[in-house]
């Protein structure tokens, strides 16, 4: 099987913990899409949940905000990363009721 | 592209590896090329790395199997780029088109087998919704895949619910097919490290 598990670990740790131009608490919180304040945490909720909908104006309000483009780089690589590993760690935890205890009815 | 470090911020060697992509394939650099190659360090390389298992490592899911979840996956996200991008893949990998377009407009009626289908129903409903339970995943087990095959499907899924966010977050320029069918080749060929 394609066993993503350490590269997920690799992934995670370098944006997080790894050297940034963001502060790792940035980064933690765009991940987890908690604890920011606008207009940044409307631009990381965006990226979680409908990312098709950040325009321009989201982007630019973030510079504005004061943060720059590395900034927002690493930001939305974060958010991105957050929302798709909170879906993935649902999945495995509905495949394991799943299959974990077959008999059992939830 | 919405951030100019992402369009021209990248050192001289990948500059002047653009170049030579454009001389060879006759075809804009993609963005998504330009993304990876942007502080490959903080994001490429270890997306890169991730990428490559899901799609290319031991499975008992096709290469076109893997491309066609990628492109249903970004297809629900509403994601055009990588739609375009891993259709084309797809239909490569497969040799049928008919068969990924079939898919991708209606899933419930394309010509394809059961596992398929019932996993890319579930891949569609974590992606709109952000949330499956255990009967969702009954469901695809019960139309005959495997639980391994229903992980190598999620890691599929993680990566393109990662890729398709940031496509459309950075505002990545939708190139015509020309563009996508070059970048298919390279995929194809050489993988996503």
């Amino acid at each position: 099987m394609s066993d993503i598990r350490q590269a997920r670990k690799a992934l995670t740790s370098r944006i997080l913990e790894g050297d940034g131009k963001a502060s790792c608490s940035e980064r933690r919180a765009a991940f987890n899409n908690s604890g920011l304040v606008e207009p940044i945490s409307a631009l990381v909720d965006k990226v979680a949940r409908d990312a098709h909908e950040v325009t321009d104006k989201d982007i630019a309000a973030a510079r504005k905000s004061g943060l720059s483009e590395d900034q927002v780089f690493e930001i939305v690589v974060c958010a991105a990363i957050g929302a798709a590993t909170r879906q993935y760690d649902t999945a495995l935890a509905a495949l394991e009721a799943a299959t974990g205890n077959a008999s059992r009815k939830e | 592209m919405r951030l100019r470090i992402l369009d021209s911020g990248h050192g001289f060697g990948t500059k002047a590896l653009f170049a030579l992509i454009r001389t060879v394939s006759r075809q804009p650099v993609l963005d998504v090329i330009k993304l990876v190659k942007y502080r490959a360090d903080f994001y490429g390389g270890p997306m890169g790395a991730l990428t490559q298992d899901a799609m290319r490592g031991p499975s008992t899911w096709s290469v076109g199997d893997r491309e066609l979840m990628a492109a249903f996956v970004a297809k629900t996200n509403q994601s055009e780029f990588c739609t375009k991008a891993h259709a084309a893949v797809a239909q490569g990998a497969y040799r049928d088109g008919r068969k990924v377009y079939a898919s991708l407009s209606d899933v419930e009626t394309a010509p394809i087998e059961e596992p398929l289908r019932a996993t890319l129903l579930m891949l569609g409903k974590l992606t709109r919704e952000h949330a499956v339970d255990a009967d969702d995943m009954r469901a695809v087990l019960a139309a005959g895949a495997s639980r391994r095959q229903i992980e190598d499907a999620l890691a599929v899924c993680f990566s393109f619910n990662v890729i398709g966010r940031l496509a459309d977050a950075f505002g990545f320029f939708v190139p015509g097919p020309t563009a996508f069918e070059a970048g298919a080749k390279y995929l194809l060929a050489r993988g996503y490290r």
